[in-house]
């Protein structure tokens, strides 16, 4: 080969060749280096042996440790259940109230639904049960559908107009859409609802509207307007309010009611599941 | 081909070479650079604070994030890919570009034009969302046109070459061009709904649909940003440092292990997915036999300074090649770390992957680009240093601070996130809802946003001391270390 | 060898393109060759006309940026999400969206968990429902009308890159996504026998037009609700 020579510094031969001033050592391979590359290689040879690796035609070599990591988590949750099966058992056989009874189970009821209940309810309710506009504060005790241990199990379970089959269902009557009441009718009773929870509002319309509210209202927020869990019929004496803040919005409630939707979880959590953050929703504050 | 007799002979005829068209590509790359790292910096912030998202469709991380990623792979490290290989094939192959400089004007215009569509798309709001490969099939199938003319026009050059041999750079070249070429096409099979709109479907689905995407995306990383810069190292380090490469036995060893070894590596980015556990352990093992292939490069750029280490201390542009250098040891260390199932069991989703991205593509791609740029503008503008040796070193500095600020605080709240993600408490349950932790990534998102500005400022002084270069000026300074040699 | 190869132009660009078509034709052919690599379940069907158009709405914005759609085998994500994520459930995608990072939760299973009132506000502005989330706001989907008139030809092209679109589904693209997203209008029991446990409705609320939300929407409500996991067999699709 033309022009080998030796290069000053390093004492290493070139190859001879040259490229816009560039020439190549024929340094040998660093030996540390080989060895680390020999090791790497009967690693993944290895690896191949033990693990799931080559794939024919139709099938793979399936590896000498039987491995899957699909198996791997079926065995980790089978694990996972075992450990928990002390509790969960006891959960499946009692009903929330008895669970609610029990300190220990108690206990383990709030840990398990604290991260239910963040990581699924927490959107739309808020941080803790804050509650948001459309949806409900849950650690206050005003309840729609009643602050019972079983009656919030019975709503996290179907829901409420989650099209579930045992969903809670009930609705407002569109009443200007429907022609049930007129504008003025609507007006009346929006300012009767006002005053019940501003004392100070007393007027003819509030008269009038009290009327309108016993004849079309009541069946479903009660006479005294203190709401009707059975039927979803807010409280509407509070001052806790789903969307109404102001007489307008009243108005705009009985004319064209929204229904919120709350979503029903069983099949998506566990009926164990469930129990906890019923219980957990239960402790927020408002339990009854 | 002619057969030249040696060096002697071909020494009196070196032809002219074609500059013209690498002084655009140089130029592009500092213009695409700067858009990309302002991208960067603008969605690093979104993350931080969201209404910087500014509620516009055009403005969204979601639509803004391919248009940096794009800016910064494809049009950054495009530009300074194809400007090197040009000005690196013709000197060491000693003819000038085959097809001309007319026939390279039009790869030139053709890749900004490439570049401005897809940019323009992803804010207009067309994209594939495959990552890495976003633009619609109009725009591949322009890219893959013009992709073929540089093929054609690379390939010629070495063709037509007065060398006997091909020179190393220019085997990682062909890598380059070739596979990219290759990946780039089957990743991007689609049907079109109509030829006059811009939607189209993908040929692939699903689970063959994500071994397809990660074929290509792993290797747009092995080939483009790899093999190319590693072409680019084996040219800028011998020549700035004025020493022949460490050694060539070395170069073929880790130049076809990387080649055949890369391929395989792409279901790491699979791992614990509805991948088949077969495809994974292959991602897995290639991975970890290409350390080795991946570090004898860093090798054949360190050690091609041995006898000239000292040149460190005076040279900043050395100093941006040999830590990108380190740069690339570094991720190629991480990177088959992080193929490891249980390793990437934690970090995959993470913002550890971020982390080991920036590692390699700051530290490493955008630095020896940095480094060929300190080399190529004097040169190209026929100048006969910088404009000033002092800024190279400012530029230097701020930037690693930069480098360090983002890579350090993606590891920790990649870490941290994978962690609290999986962490239980005493009782068995989870301890921390998904929404505590993207709370809990949000110092180090400003942290990283700090990064990037400085990395951002960086480039500005680039800007300036190579604009100052090309207009012919120079700035009267006391050269680098002179201080301590005259003490 | 490599003294031929550096020496020969076209011996090496040969060389190259053989080395690296193999570790491809190794990994990527036998995923549709072998069986096993998508999972035999119950309940897989095509996306409804209009999920179909709010998946690409999914996709030119860019979510997979942000989420992942893909629950790897783990107990903590088998707890946050759901049961972890099957080949089979991606089969109608394309492109597949899995994604690589999750700067948000990942959405294999979002479907049936929030309600359509809960992800139009969320949509709109993110921060109005979740104080903490750092999402971008979508307000300009609910403004927008969903350009559905050619999803015919959208589906056409779906089943030339292979799915099982019926004629009868091409042809009656158009109504199918009226019937959707209005609900009472339209042939409802034929809609469903065409896409079962599709959701419909008025999904933004906004009965007055078929916005680029209702599409949103549609689509995020069904994603994981398809397979029956009742009939599901873990133990037959390890692999
Ligand atoms: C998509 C939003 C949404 C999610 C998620 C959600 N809810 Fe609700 N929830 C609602 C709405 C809306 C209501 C009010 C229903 C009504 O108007 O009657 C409600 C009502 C309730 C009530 C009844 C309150 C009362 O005053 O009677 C309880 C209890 C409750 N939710 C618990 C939960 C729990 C526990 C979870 C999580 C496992 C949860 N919710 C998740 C929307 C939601
Ligand atoms: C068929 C049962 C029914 C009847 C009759 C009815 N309501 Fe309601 N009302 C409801 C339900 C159910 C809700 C709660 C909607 C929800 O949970 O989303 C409600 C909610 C309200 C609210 C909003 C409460 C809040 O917290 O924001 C107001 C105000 C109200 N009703 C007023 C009236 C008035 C006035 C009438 C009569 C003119 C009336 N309702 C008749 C069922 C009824
Ligand atoms: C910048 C990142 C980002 C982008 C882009 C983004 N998201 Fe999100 N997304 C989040 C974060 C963070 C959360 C968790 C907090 C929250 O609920 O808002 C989230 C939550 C969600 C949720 C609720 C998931 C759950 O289980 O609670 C849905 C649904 C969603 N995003 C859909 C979308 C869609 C559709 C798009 C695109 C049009 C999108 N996101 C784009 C960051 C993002
Ligand atoms: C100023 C400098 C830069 C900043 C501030 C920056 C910032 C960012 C941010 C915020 C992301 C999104 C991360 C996420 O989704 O969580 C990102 C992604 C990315 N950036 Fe950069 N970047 C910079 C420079 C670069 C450069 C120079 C390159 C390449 C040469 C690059 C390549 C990428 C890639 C490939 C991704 C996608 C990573 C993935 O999907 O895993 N970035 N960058
Ligand atoms: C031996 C070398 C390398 C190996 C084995 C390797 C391995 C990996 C692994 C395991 C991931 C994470 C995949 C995931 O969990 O989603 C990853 C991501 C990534 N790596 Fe490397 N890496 C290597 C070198 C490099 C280098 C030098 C760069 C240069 C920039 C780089 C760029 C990237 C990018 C851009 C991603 C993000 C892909 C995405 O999710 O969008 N890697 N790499
Ligand atoms: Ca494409
Ligand atoms: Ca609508
Ligand atoms: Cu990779």
């Amino acid at each position: 080969m033309a022009n080998v020579e030796k290069d000053a510094i390093s004492g290493q031969e070139t190859t001879g060749h040259e490229w816009d001033g560039i020439k190549e050592l024929n340094t040998p391979m660093p030996k540390w280096w080989l060895y680390t590359y020999y090791v790497c290689i009967v690693f993944a040879v290895g690896y191949w042996v033990v693990y799931p690796a080559w794939p024919t035609l139709s099938s793979y070599t399936k590896g000498t440790g039987g491995y899957s990591s699909r198996g791997e988590h079926d065995a980790d949750l089978a694990a996972q259940k075992q450990s928990r099966s002390a509790w969960t058992s006891k959960f499946a056989a009692m009903n929330v109230d008895e669970i609610g009874g029990d300190r220990q189970l108690l206990n383990y009821a709030m840990a398990g639904g604290k991260i239910i209940f963040a990581e699924n309810c927490a959107p739309c309710h808020g941080t803790a049960g804050s509650g948001a506009p459309g949806y409900p504060i849950l650690a206050d005790d005003d309840w729609i559908w009643g602050g019972t241990r079983d009656a919030i199990h019975t709503t996290v379970a179907f829901g409420v107009r989650s099209g579930h089959d045992e969903t809670r269902e009930s609705e407002m009557p569109n009443f200007l859409g429907d022609e049930i009441l007129n504008k003025a009718q609507i007006a009346d009773v929006a300012e009767y609802i006002m005053s019940l929870s501003d004392g100070s509002i007393s007027s003819d319309g509030v008269e009038r509207g009290a009327v309108v509210f016993e004849e079309q209202c009541s069946a479903c927020h009660g006479e005294d307007g203190k709401g009707l869990p059975e039927l979803g019929g807010p409280n509407l004496t509070d001052a806790i309010w789903l969307y109404s803040k102001s007489k307008e919005a009243i108005a705009t409630q009985v004319s064209a009611p929204k229904h919120g939707v709350m979503p029903a979880w069983t099949g998506r959590l566990s009926d164990v599941e469930i129990k906890q953050v019923s219980l957990y929703v239960h402790s927020l504050g408002g339990g009854q | 081909m002619t057969d030249q007799s040696g060096p002697m002979t071909s020494a009196s005829v070196i032809p002219v070479y074609d500059d013209e068209v690498v002084r655009k590509f140089v130029v592009a790359t500092i213009f695409w650079g700067v858009i990309g790292f302002a991208a960067g910096v603008l969605i690093a912030f979104q993350l931080a604070f969201p209404a910087l998202n500014l509620d516009l469709e055009w403005t969204s991380f979601g639509r803004l994030r391919p248009v940096h990623t794009s800016a910064v792979i494809f049009a950054f490290g495009g530009n300074i890919l194809i400007g090197t290989t040009l000005f690196i094939v013709q000197r060491t192959s000693k003819v000038s570009l085959f097809g001309g400089s007319g026939l390279a004007h039009v790869v030139f215009w053709g890749y900004q034009a490439f570049i401005v569509m897809a940019a323009l798309s992803y804010v207009l709001g067309f994209s594939q969302s495959k990552e890495y490969a976003e633009p619609e099939w109009f725009i591949d199938l322009w890219l893959t046109i013009i992709w073929v003319i540089y093929l054609v026009i690379f390939a010629g050059t070495i063709f037509i070459r007065k060398e006997k041999h091909i020179y190393v750079a220019n085997w990682f070249f062909l890598a380059f061009i070739l596979t990219i070429a290759m990946l780039h096409i089957v990743n991007n099979l689609a049907v079109p709904v109509s030829w006059t709109g811009a939607k189209s479907y993908i040929l692939w689905s699903g689970v063959q649909d994500a071994m397809t995407q990660w074929w290509y995306g792993h290797n747009a990383v092995g080939f483009f940003l790899t093999a190319g810069f590693l072409g680019m190292m084996y040219y800028f380090i011998p020549k700035q440092a004025e020493r022949p490469v460490y050694s060539y036995r070395l170069s073929v060893v880790h130049f076809w292990s990387i080649t055949f070894l890369y391929i395989w590596a792409g279901p790491h980015h699979l791992h614990y997915t509805a991948l088949p556990d077969w495809t994974q352990t292959l991602g897995m093992t290639f991975s970890v036999m290409l350390w080795m292939p991946s570090w004898g490069g860093m090798i054949n750029g360190f050690m091609t300074l041995s006898g000239a280490w000292d040149k460190l201390r005076t040279d900043p542009t050395l100093r941006f090649l040999v830590t990108s250098v380190g740069f690339y040891g570094m991720s190629t260390f991480e990177g088959p770390l992080m193929s490891i199932k249980a390793v990437n069991s934690l970090s995959h989703y993470t913002d550890w992957t971020i982390g080991h991205v920036h590692s390699g593509a700051l530290g490493w791609n955008a630095f020896i680009s940095f480094g060929a740029l300190y080399y190529l503008v004097p040169k190209l503008w026929g100048r006969e240093r910088l404009y000033s040796l002092r800024l190279v070193n400012t530029h230097f500095w701020i930037a690693t601070v930069g480098i360090v600020l983002y890579i350090s605080s993606m590891w920790v709240s990649g870490i941290m996130q994978g962690l609290m993600w999986r962490t239980y408490d005493e009782l068995g349950f989870l301890q921390y809802s998904f929404i505590e932790t993207v709370e809990a990534m949000h110092p180090y998102y400003v942290i990283r946003g700090t990064g990037g500005v400085l990395f951002l400022i960086g480039s500005l002084i680039m800007v300036y001391n190579l604009v100052k270069t090309m207009k012919g000026h120079v700035r009267n300074e006391a050269p680098i270390g002179a201080s301590t040699a005259k003490a | 060898m490599q003294k031929i190869l550096e020496k020969n132009l076209i011996l090496l660009c040969v060389a190259i393109l053989v080395t690296v078509a193999i570790g491809g034709l190794v990994q990527i052919v036998p995923l549709y060759t072998m069986e096993s690599t998508i999972e035999k379940v119950d309940g897989m069907r095509p996306y409804s006309p209009l999920e179909q158009a709010g998946r690409n709405i999914y996709i030119r914005e860019g979510c997979y940026t942000c989420h992942s759609q893909m629950i790897r085998p783990f107990r903590d994500e088998a707890e946050r999400y759901g049961h972890y994520s099957l080949a089979a459930e991606s089969m109608y995608d394309h492109p597949f969206q899995w994604g690589s990072k999750r700067t948000g939760p990942d959405l294999a299973r979002v479907g049936g968990k929030y309600s359509n009132d809960w992800h139009v506000a969320h949509m709109v502005d993110p921060r109005s429902v979740v104080p903490e989330s750092i999402m971008p706001g979508y307000s300009f989907m609910a403004d927008r009308e969903l350009s559905y008139l050619n999803m015919d030809e959208h589906l056409y092209t779906l089943r030339q890159v292979g799915v099982p679109y019926s004629d009868d589904q091409i042809k009656s693209a158009v109504a199918d996504i009226n019937t959707q997203a209005n609900g009472d209008k339209g042939d409802v029991d034929a809609f469903l026998a065409r896409y079962p446990k599709a959701a419909i409705g008025d999904f933004d609320g906004n009965p007055d037009k078929v916005s680029e939300l209702d599409a949103m929407i549609a689509y995020l409500q069904i994603l994981g609700q398809m397979v029956d996991f009742t009939t599901y067999k873990p133990e037959m699709n390890r692999r």
